[in-house]
């Protein structure tokens, strides 16, 4: 079927500026999905607030746009209750990291099948350019006019220690590597977490003299390698991309089922 | 058959009302003095093949159930004051999406942890306005274990009906009541299933496009119909929106479903009324102390007699004022600083002639105390 099959065109255009990954990540999302061959009554897409979160209102799908940081929250309650259906949940860096941490976290924990994608702009760029929890020390931001003084979080370390079962992290450069890898989270039975490096030339770029979006690609492909390669093992600066963790435990649907086998055995 | 008959508390008369309504999905958090509700649930929804969980704060509770509503479940979460507040904010996203849910309120003393093991009604104000933005909200209570049973069975059926979530604001003493419960045999109390929409697959549906009636018939998420829902102001397709049309149109909508429903919406009990120069106007678990009063008063030849509101919104104004017509004087009940009591002002013919009687100590209000504000009413002194 052909992407643009997956689209709502007649709500295009869409909100995103000049230059913004989000784009590029929604592409390579339809592409994925494309590839495994899902039909668009089979996709439930939850999202939060913030740039982006309106990619639900663009595709195809069962679209629910929620409120700031409960997305993880909405779709639990959306995959328990109907566990057939594959549920994707796309996240900003605050939305899934600041004021929805505690819902990614527990999600993780319960390793509920979905797809969590991390669209980390390391910026709030619906507001204006305000720090997040993934700014990073010593960027510049509009609520840091003296330099960010707050570390950030380490999406791939975090996920993996609240127990999600498929991580991995790569760029809106890299996109073969974004399509293989959502292709692989989607797939995933168990919680799935993407942080896709996703370039917000406007604000992150413009705070941060990170030039244009060409730039801040250009960035992207310097500063990261896959995990196993020679240039990561060279180079400790660099940042690897790749999946960093894929491994099946009790999902938590799965684990429901066989409560309610033995409620009803109980009871008889 | 011989009825069945539990002699159970009210949290767990909620738990049964629930089920009796068709209860199929419940998220919830621990809060005294609601936990009974989870932990029964937590027993019995996987025994008809329902689903419970657990979540990792009332946030997260509120947003699960709305969720799962969405697939087309039967939904609750239940939780005391400062749960309460923390839900507030998906509970309008609820109001705006339209996503029938029923949110308990066990109420506890406040403001903050307050009296986590004492019975107030100070969230009765919160229910209504506790979320942000112009809304209508509907909110039942119930001062027995029995009537625990049927308003939560009517806060699912007014959710199906208009789509909206309904708050179910009971109090500690009603949670914790021990009483004799008649369940009522299967059929014996209509349901409301949800109205689902007729439109085929491969056709167009509008998610928020309203029948001749006003209702919107939906469409399970999941199933042959793709839309979206926001929290945004949208139009007919759920889809985003700022035309200033849409956006009157939609407020109008979501508050007018309500408001012009209010007679049907409303459910009282009365007590003694016809006649009755004094009115008390109480509702929860201060309408038995109130009750009580009214019988011993009658026994005495006093004309006094209760007006026990189960509907607290959309306000029953229409009510209270027939039938506070004649009285000479009107006595609201309730605990807390007086939260119905000005809506009954706002109701009535002469607002001069309408009491306080309250207690907020966290001791539950007596018979003595309704008594000893009557008398300073009266002039006869305490």
């Amino acid at each position: 079927m052909p992407i643009k099959d997956y689209l709502r065109e007649r709500f295009f255009p869409h909100i995103w500026c000049p230059g913004c990954g989000h784009g590029t990540v929604l592409n390579c999302l339809l592409r994925a999905v494309e590839r495994i061959g899902l039909s668009k009554n089979e996709i439930v897409m939850v999202s939060g607030i913030g740039c982006s979160s309106r990619i639900s209102g663009y595709v195809d799908f069962h679209t629910l746009h929620t409120m700031h940081g409960r997305a993880a929250a909405v779709a639990t309650g959306v995959k328990i209750s109907r566990p057939e259906l594959t549920v994707i949940v796309p996240m900003g860096d605050g939305d899934s990291l600041a004021i929805g941490g505690n819902h990614f976290i527990h999600a993780a924990r319960r390793n509920i099948d979905m797809t969590a994608l991390v669209m980390n702009n390391r910026i709030y760029g619906m507001t204006g350019g305000q720090h997040s929890p993934l700014t990073g020390y010593g960027s510049g931001a509009t609520t840091a006019p003296y330099k960010n003084i707050e570390p950030s979080f380490q999406v791939v370390d975090l996920a993996m220690a609240a127990g999600a079962t498929f991580v991995a992290r790569t760029t809106t450069y890299h996109v073969r590597q974004l399509v293989d890898v959502l292709v692989k989270a989607i797939r995933h039975k168990g919680f799935s977490v993407v942080e896709i490096w996703s370039q917000c030339p406007t604000y992150f770029g413009r705070k941060n003299k990170a030039g244009d979006a060409v730039a801040m690609l250009k960035h992207y492909k310097e500063s990261t390698a896959a995990i196993g390669s020679e240039a990561l093992e060279q180079n400790p600066n660099l940042v690897g991309r790749g999946v960093f963790l894929d491994e099946q435990r009790p999902e938590l649907c799965e684990e429901y089922e066989r409560v309610i086998q033995q409620a009803r055995q109980g009871r008889q | 058959m011989p009825q069945v008959v539990k002699f159970v508390q009210g949290n767990e008369a909620c738990v049964e009302g629930a089920l009796y309504a068709g209860l199929n999905f419940f998220a919830g958090y621990p809060i005294t003095p609601s936990t009974e509700i989870a932990e029964h649930l937590s027993l019995r929804l996987p025994q008809v093949g329902a689903k419970f969980i657990e979540m990792e704060d009332e946030i997260a509770s509120m947003s699960a159930i709305i969720g799962a509503s969405l697939t087309g479940c039967k939904v609750m979460t239940a939780t005391s004051g400062p749960g309460f507040s923390l839900m507030q904010e998906a509970l309008g996203y609820a109001v705006m999406a339209e996503i029938p849910c029923v949110v308990v309120n066990v109420q506890r003393g406040g403001p903050s942890t307050g009296l986590p093991t004492h019975a107030s009604q100070g969230d009765v104000m919160q229910a209504r306005w506790g979320t942000h933005g112009d809304h209508s909200i509907i909110a039942l209570t119930a001062g027995t274990v029995q009537d625990v049973f049927r308003m939560t069975v009517e806060a699912f059926n007014l959710a199906e009906t208009y789509r909206t979530p309904v708050v179910l604001l009971f109090d500690e003493v009603t949670g914790h009541t021990r009483e004799r419960l008649f369940l009522p045999e299967p059929d014996e109390i209509p349901l409301v299933e949800r109205l689902r929409t007729s439109v085929p697959q491969d056709v167009n549906y509008h998610p928020y496009l309203p029948r001749e009636d006003g209702r919107l018939p939906m469409s399970d998420f999941g199933g042959v119909h793709r839309y979206n829902v926001t929290g945004l102001y949208h139009d007919m397709w759920g889809f985003p929106s700022e035309d200033p049309h849409t956006v009157h149109d939609l407020i109008h909508h979501l508050v007018d479903k309500i408001e012009t429903s209010v007679n049907s919406i409303a459910l009282y009990k009365e007590y003694y009324l016809d006649d009755a120069e004094c009115i008390l106007i109480s509702y929860g678990s201060p309408a038995r102390s109130a009750r009580h009063l009214v019988e011993s008063g009658r026994l005495s030849g006093e004309r006094i007699g209760l007006l026990e509101l189960q509907t607290l919104w959309p306000f029953p104004a229409h009510v209270v004022r027939e039938r506070c017509r004649e009285a000479s004087y009107v006595v609201v009940v309730e605990m807390n600083m007086g939260q119905i009591v000005k809506s009954v002002k706002e109701a009535v013919d002469r607002p001069e002639r309408v009491f306080l009687a309250n207690r907020v100590d966290g001791t539950f209000i007596t018979y003595k105390d309704i008594g000893n504000t009557l008398r300073l009413i009266q002039g006869r002194g305490v």
